[in-house]
């Protein structure tokens, strides 16, 4: 649904400004760079218009505090109290006058402009230098009304990019498990979300129980475990037409699906007799191929980004562990040997790095570690945590958290949880009910 | 396994320092802890439900392990004795594992301590078209509870009548 919704991108100006301001985004940043977000502003006669359609006062202040919002929560950037703004949002957006924003301490500055243009939303939006004077960026979007949040998400992927030279997250959705009711009875639906919280919809009604809902890097589809009948098998799902269909005729349980980088396969365990093995399945040719075959559990599949090599863990060592193989299963190298146990391996979309959960002395730790098991970092620790999820950039990672109960059992909760790779800006994300089993989708819109 | 150990020794540690303070309540319930659990396999009754007098549904596993004790052999017997007795009656193994491992390990543990029950019930004669293996890994659990003898009673195979 997303990809057929029409955004029509055309730049507006295109700049060569050599910018002063640059952001560091490999180490922690301790200080966020401060920057300004004008309102977008709006003209009395497109305020009513969208006023009617989206019953927002005013959108061009509602597209703003969604910039805001991502730029103050990725870490790298403080938006500036909108109160200590010196200069009207329509004027500053044709020419700043970068003194007053000087003054109050803005490197960098947004501003921007919202038409009603033939029942269209029509944004317009600049990047300001304040030290250097100077226009950085300036784009403009043509949509549907509807998209306005969507809107606000792109202009903060171009900002992001801008100043970090990295794409950005922020149009992206998550699909992760809504949680409810007690702990030995949990009531679990397959939710998607934005990245920031907003557009909650659940996507199953609750009737079987569902885990591990994973995107299709190349699409919106998602692949899932699903209790559908008492037999845990791995679905497909089209998160457009709603459709389901199970994958693959295994004689037993299959869990723990991902997608193959592009799209085409599904890699996944099978469990019989007491052992679980991986497979790949094409979803164009039905063709299933057994990956792994060990008398150990061999589970959490998850590929490289040129999908050359898969890393998995497996218990053959006698504990949980984490392998890199070939594609094919050959080559298995054992690449984890700190003190714990290993799980849940997720090759970084960048290719240089594995996100795990570890568990040791009772703790559990989210962390990364290089491809060959070098430079292990763990980045946090908590009573329980696991299964992180790469923002489609590779400097993000979402898990989630369960809490200890106390003596009576009771006070249990799972939450969604984000953390930067430097291991700072630790965030938790909002959902409507518990939540689990998070999956980062990639760009919308690239 | 490790951290079984770990937990092991803590809580030696723990009730040696509640013995020596003499903290009464607290030490009743250290013993209580000891009393149901053999290493740290659970070995007490409070969630063990019966297929027909004498026949316990459930057997129980140490941390990470699917191997059965000496108990869980004696509980599986007298499944396979009273299953011979009923042949029309089929079972589902439901495996499950406690809260302490990641999400798809724990299918996968839980399908393997089913298997180890459905093995040794065709051991004593029953046909394995009689057995469903079902593993829940950790995602139901009896006992709510974040501590070892929780843990204990979730580490199960159960056997429950399917039809």
């Amino acid at each position: 649904m997303i990809r057929k919704i029409l955004i029509l991108l055309f730049i507006l100006i295109p700049i060569n400004a050599n910018a002063l301001i640059e952001v560091d985004i490999t180490r922690g940043n301790l200080n966020p760079l401060p920057l300004a977000v004008s309102p977008l502003s709006i003209d009395e006669e497109s305020r009513k218009g969208f006023e009617k359609i989206l019953k927002k006062e005013n959108i061009g202040s509602e597209i703003s505090n969604i910039v805001e919002n991502n730029l103050r929560t990725s870490g790298l950037f403080n938006p500036l109290d909108k109160k200590a703004f010196l200069q009207a949002p329509d004027i500053a957006n044709l020419k700043p006058r970068f003194e007053d924003w000087n003054l109050i301490k803005a490197q960098a500055l947004i501003t921007g402009k919202v038409n009603y243009v033939d029942d269209k939303l029509r944004v317009e939006f600049r990047l300001w230098d304040v030290l250097a004077a100077k226009e950085m960026m300036a784009l403009a979007f043509t949509t549907v009304p509807n998209n306005w949040r969507r809107v606000g998400h792109i202009i903060s992927d171009k900002v992001y990019e801008r100043l970090t030279g990295e794409k950005g997250y922020f149009d992206t959705r998550i699909i992760y498990v809504s949680e409810e009711g007690p702990k030995t009875q949990r009531i679990k639906k397959l939710a998607i979300m934005d990245q920031d919280g907003a557009n909650n919809k659940f996507l199953t009604l609750g009737n079987e129980l569902v885990l591990t809902p994973r995107f299709n890097p190349a699409s919106q589809m998602v692949t899932y475990l699903s209790y559908f009948k008492n037999m845990p098998r791995v679905y497909l799902l089209d998160i457009e037409t709603g459709t389901q269909e199970v994958v693959g005729d295994f004689p037993g349980m299959t869990f723990a699906p991902r997608f193959s980088p592009d799209g085409k396969k599904i890699i996944m365990s099978f469990a019989k007799d007491g052992k679980s093995d991986i497979y790949t399945m094409n979803l164009e040719n039905r063709i299933v191929e057994k990956i792994t075959n060990h008398p150990s559990i061999d589970t959490s599949p998850s590929y490289s980004p040129d999908g050359k090599y898969i890393t998995f863990n497996s218990d053959r060592s006698g504990y949980q562990q984490i392998y890199v193989m070939k594609n094919d299963g050959s080559n298995v190298k054992r690449i984890s040997f700190g003190n714990g146990l290993y799980g849940t391996p997720v090759w970084s979309p960048r290719g240089d790095l594995i996100a795990f959960t570890k568990l040791h002395k009772g703790k559990f730790y989210i962390g990364v570690m290089r491809t060959d098991g070098s430079g292990e970092r763990l980045l946090t620790e908590n009573y329980y945590q696991e299964a992180p999820s790469w923002s489609p950039n590779g400097r993000v990672l979402i898990f989630y958290r369960e809490t200890k109960t106390n003596s009576k059992g009771e006070g249990f909760s799972a939450k969604l949880w984000s953390i930067d790779l430097t291991g700072y800006n630790e965030r938790q994300i909002k959902t409507p009910t518990d939540a689990s089993d998070p999956s980062w989708s990639s760009l919308l819109s690239n | 396994m490790r951290l079984n150990k770990i937990l092991k020794n803590t809580l030696l540690v723990l009730t040696a320092c509640l013995v020596l303070s003499a903290c009464a309540t607290k030490k009743e319930v250290a013993t209580d802890i000891q009393g149901q659990m053999q290493g740290d396999v659970y070995t007490g009754t409070d969630t063990v439900e019966y297929l027909a007098d004498g026949v316990p549904d459930r057997v129980f596993f140490a941390t990470n392990e699917s191997i059965l004790t000496t108990a869980s052999r004696e509980t599986l017997r007298a499944q396979a004795a009273w299953l011979r007795k009923n042949p029309n009656i089929n079972v589902v193994l439901e495996g499950h594992a406690d809260e302490r491992g990641t999400r798809e390990y724990n299918l996968a543990l839980g399908e393997r301590r089913a298997n180890a029950a459905k093995d040794y019930l065709m051991t004593y004669g029953i046909s394995s078209d009689r057995i469903t293996v079902l593993s829940y890994g950790k995602e139901r659990p009896v006992d709510s509870g974040s501590n070892p003898l929780a843990w204990s009673k979730n580490r199960r195979s159960v056997t429950v009548k399917a039809n």
